[in-house]
């Protein structure tokens, strides 16, 4: 019974399950907001129907999940203080300055052009409500690039000096904070991975109607700018992991040593990279494996003669450091995350790349396989997204913010297990329906098809966008 | 000035904005059952705060940040304290914000009235437990050393909070039925300009007795000038909204929320989170704020940022001006 209540375990899980939540719709906004502002842009230029058509169509899936990343958002925000207040005070002073820049500088600007945007079709001149799109998509991009930079902080402490006498670290230097160098890698690596989401979700949705021959006109030329995006943003999302990988060694060698479950420091040769290994669950033993030799040592130093770190030494460093105690991570997790994020992203891009080969010249393919699967771009993208996250985040432990406070010191003392656990439940029974209700609602939209705009005006030439209304 | 004095106003004003905002959408999402006949009437109430609603709601997100990142021990013991209330508030938020985005999404009217419910009660629980928490907030609540709250649940819903939550659920009510009757037109318009009137009068009555009781138990100087202006403004907004003079009433009850949340936050200060069992354990604008570099670097970014954000805002509901009218929501049928 103690053990289910344990308010450490629960308020841990249920953050972990709100923020992976959270983020199932982050990445789509931030992808969608600005795809969509750029068909927008087409059709302003072009004045072309099918133009309009995509744009209400992907715009009309952005809204269905802004609304929900709107409200979790809500939730992440009022957790720090619920579930981990003493975390709250002891970074307060430091964390809470990028959250308040977030909403003032981005969270406000953002939710007063999406109002905009979405009711203004009628309302404002045509170059204004432009506008709004772009705003909202500068909007959302702003606010990740502070959400990230106060997750670096966790990551990578800097900007700021221990107060002795009140127990906290205070904030020395905003400038260091926000030019973390973990967030500037982080963020850029997020916004690319958020592009290949939302390229994903482009491709999927077109791959849809083109296996059922449908839609050509719209889903053709959407398809293809999904496959260049899925492309380019591929590229970027592993050039900028690569440089957040250097970031990462130099900030927290643990966490690449877990990623790679690396026991021992090795060097060289010897520093390979596994790309697959078949062993004891927790890596520590292995019966059979795909190796790349110099691998690792270059992806954590850009050398192929560097070394790299193995637990069993950092963990002897660590407990000379901090005292005694266990500073890896759980193995298993770092390990299959990393190589299902790295995994699935490039298998992405190859997926992609084959793609725009057999659909080149205004092709489309006649086997039903290849449109199955085009269809799962969208899933297979988000989930490398998250497991991701899930690496990063569980790679840090046993700290909440590095080698200043564990994780297990962090947790609100006065919240009880059971009250934990009823939000842990609530949330989980709401955030389950929801999420269903989500899928389908999505899915229906995306099987309704682009909607019909009718005519153009005869003086104008130009489509009138119908009115906005709930 | 003193900048964790500035903060404590600064704080202070983001709940203004909230509170009146967020306020009115609130009071029109709890009046559907009781202002609409069919469902392009409720249609039409959900369009007046359509626009708005999600920059309305931000401001609590901003005030949020705000407490976290001036006063993080102002944050820490009131979020963790407040454990339960808050959740409730925060399903409640979720149920309402999802239910304007996915009520029109599909035809069937037992699905509209799924979210139809969720808007109601969604509106209404966080309008009650705002109301709750800054009257327990006044009355102060046991903390220890630690600034830890010790109390249950249980404990904040006492006699004085419940009083308090009631005024502001019937305060947000009478908010957004104004609200309505100044964005609508034709007979809605004027069925709310009389359901205004008869919970005008109720909200007059429950508010008097809080302030008053308020008033006696922890007013200050100033508390009792804010508290006047609210109650004059309360009553200038009911007169009006009888003589059909809808822009006044609306300013009028918009004054009446600004005036009585500054009253509450006047009869804290210099406390931000008083303790009940012993007022050594009690949270002060100097022990709960962040270090003054923390604050001055704030202060730069609100001086500039506040202004746009004003602007910008209002410019949206200038754009959004017009009264929604059932012509116009029956044109785009769901
Ligand atoms: C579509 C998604 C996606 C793809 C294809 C990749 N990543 Fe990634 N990665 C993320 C999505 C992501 C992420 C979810 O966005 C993370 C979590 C935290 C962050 O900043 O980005 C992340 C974190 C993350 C971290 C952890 C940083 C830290 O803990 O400080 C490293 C080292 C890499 N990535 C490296 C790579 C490399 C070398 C990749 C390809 C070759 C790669 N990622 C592909
Ligand atoms: C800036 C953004 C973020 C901040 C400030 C943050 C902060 C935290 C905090 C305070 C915890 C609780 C302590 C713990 O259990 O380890 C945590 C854990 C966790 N977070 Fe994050 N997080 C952020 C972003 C994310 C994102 C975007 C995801 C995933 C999509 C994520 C996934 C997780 C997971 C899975 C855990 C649980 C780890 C565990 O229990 O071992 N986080 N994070
Ligand atoms: C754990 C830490 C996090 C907190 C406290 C947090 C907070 C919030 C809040 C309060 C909102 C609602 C905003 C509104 O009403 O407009 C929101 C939405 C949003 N958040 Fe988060 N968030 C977290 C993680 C993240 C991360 C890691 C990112 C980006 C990489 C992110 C990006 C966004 C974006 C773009 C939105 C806009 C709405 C949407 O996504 O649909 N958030 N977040």
């Amino acid at each position: 019974m103690n053990e289910l209540l344990d308010p450490l375990l629960l308020a841990r899980w249920q953050f972990g399950l709100t923020t992976v939540y959270h983020f199932l719709f982050v990445p789509l906004t931030i992808g969608l907001a600005t795809t969509t502002a750029v068909f927008q842009t087409a059709w302003y230029r072009t004045g072309k129907a099918e133009y309009l058509r995509i744009t209400r169509f992907f715009g009309s899936i952005f809204l269905i999940n802004f609304a929900m990343g709107v409200v979790t958002g809500i939730v992440q925000e009022f957790q720090f203080g619920m579930n981990w207040s003493e975390y709250s005070r002891f970074v307060g002073d430091v964390f809470g300055a990028p959250l308040a820049l977030e909403g003032l500088l981005a969270f406000f600007f953002e939710a007063t052009f999406i109002g905009l945007w979405i009711f203004g079709w009628d309302k404002l001149p045509r170059r204004v409500h432009l506008a709004t799109i772009w705003a909202t998509a500068i909007g959302s991009i702003a606010s990740a690039y502070f959400i990230i930079a106060a997750n670096a902080f966790m990551q990578n402490p800097v900007g700021y000096q221990m107060n002795v006498e009140r127990g906290r670290a205070e904030l020395v230097d905003i400038g260091a904070l926000l030019a973390n160098p973990v967030a500037l890698a982080a963020f850029p690596h997020t916004i690319a991975a958020s592009f290949m989401v939302a390229a994903g979700l482009i491709i999927s949705a077109a791959a849809w109607h083109l296996a059922r021959n449908q839609h050509l006109d719209t889903m053709r030329p959407a398809l293809k700018f999904g496959l260049w995006v899925m492309v380019g943003s591929g590229i970027l999302t592993t050039l900028f992991g690569d440089q957040l990988s250097l970031a990462m060694v130099a900030t927290q060698p643990m966490k690449m040593a877990a990623a790679e479950a690396t026991y021992n420091t090795v060097c060289g040769a010897d520093a390979s990279f596994s790309l697959f290994t078949l062993g004891t669950p927790d890596g520590s033993s292995e019966l059979f494996s795909i190796r790349v030799p110099y691998l690792l040592s270059f992806l954590s130093t850009h050398t192929f003669d560097g070394c790299v770190e193995g637990i069993n030494d950092l963990q002897a460093q660590y407990q000379e450091l901090y005292g005694p105690g266990d500073y890896a991570p759980i193995i298993w997790v770092t390990y299959w995350a990393f190589r299902w994020m790295i995994g699935l992203g490039l298998a992405h891009v190859f997926v992609a790349v084959v793609g725009l080969w057999v659909t080149r010249k205004g092709r489309m393919p006649k086997q039903a396989w290849i449109w199955k699967v085009a269809i799962w771009s969208f899933p297979l993208s988000l989930g490398a997204m998250i497991v991701g996250w899930i690496f990063t985040e569980m790679g840090r432990q046993p700290w909440i913010v590095f080698s200043l406070l564990p994780t297990e010191s962090a947790v609100s003392p006065n919240v009880t297990g059971l009250e934990v656990l009823i939000s842990l439940v609530a949330f989980t029974v709401v955030y389950g329906a929801l999420a269903i209700v989500e899928v389908r609602l999505v899915l229906r939209a995306i099987r309704k098809g682009p909607p019909d705009v009718g005519e153009p005006d005869p003086e104008t030439g130009r489509h009138e966008p119908a009115t906005t209304v709930y | 000035m003193d900048l964790t004095v500035l903060w404590f106003w600064i704080v202070a004003f983001f709940f203004v904005g909230y509170f009146v905002l967020d306020g009115f959408d609130f009071g029109v999402g709890m009046s559907l059952p009781f202002l609409a006949k069919d469902d392009t009437d409720r249609r039409v109430l959900i369009n007046t705060i359509g626009p708005v609603w999600d920059l309305n709601e931000t401001w609590v997100i901003v005030a949020g940040a705000a407490l976290f990142a001036a006063f993080p021990e102002w944050y820490a013991t009131l979020f963790s304290g407040f454990y339960l209330a808050l959740l409730l508030i925060l399903l409640a938020l979720i149920a309402r914000g999802v239910s304007f985005e996915y009520r029109h999404q599909r035809p069937e009217s037992q699905w509209k009235k799924w979210f139809d419910g969720m808007i109601v009660v969604g509106s209404a629980v966080p309008a009650l437990l705002w109301g709750v928490a800054f009257a327990d907030i006044v009355q102060g609540v046991p903390l220890d050393a630690g600034h830890n709250y010790t109390g249950t649940l249980f404990d904040l819903l006492n006699p004085f909070a419940l009083l308090g939550g009631l005024t502001t659920l019937l305060l947000f009510f009478t908010h957004g039925v104004v609200f309505a009757s100044l964005k609508t037109e034709g007979e809605l318009r004027e069925r709310a300009r009389r359901l205004a009137a008869r919970s005008g009068l109720g909200t007059i009555v429950v508010a008097a007795v809080f302030l008053v009781w308020t008033g006696f138990a922890f007013g200050s100087f100033w508390f009792w000038v804010l508290a006047a202006v609210a109650a004059l403004a309360l009553i200038g907004g009911w007169l009006a909204n009888a003589r059909g003079a809808e822009r006044v009433a609306f300013t009028m009850l918009a004054i009446t929320i600004a005036a009585a949340v500054l009253a509450l936050f006047a009869s804290l200060f210099p406390d931000v989170m008083p303790a009940s069992n012993d007022p050594a354990n009690s949270l002060t604008i100097e022990n709960a704020s962040s270090s003054a570099y923390t604050l001055t670097v704030m202060s730069w970014v609100a001086v500039i940022a506040l202004p746009l954000v004003l602007v910008y805002q209002g410019w949206t509901y200038w754009v959004f001006r017009k009264r929604v009218s059932r012509a116009s929501v029956e044109a785009s049928a769901h």
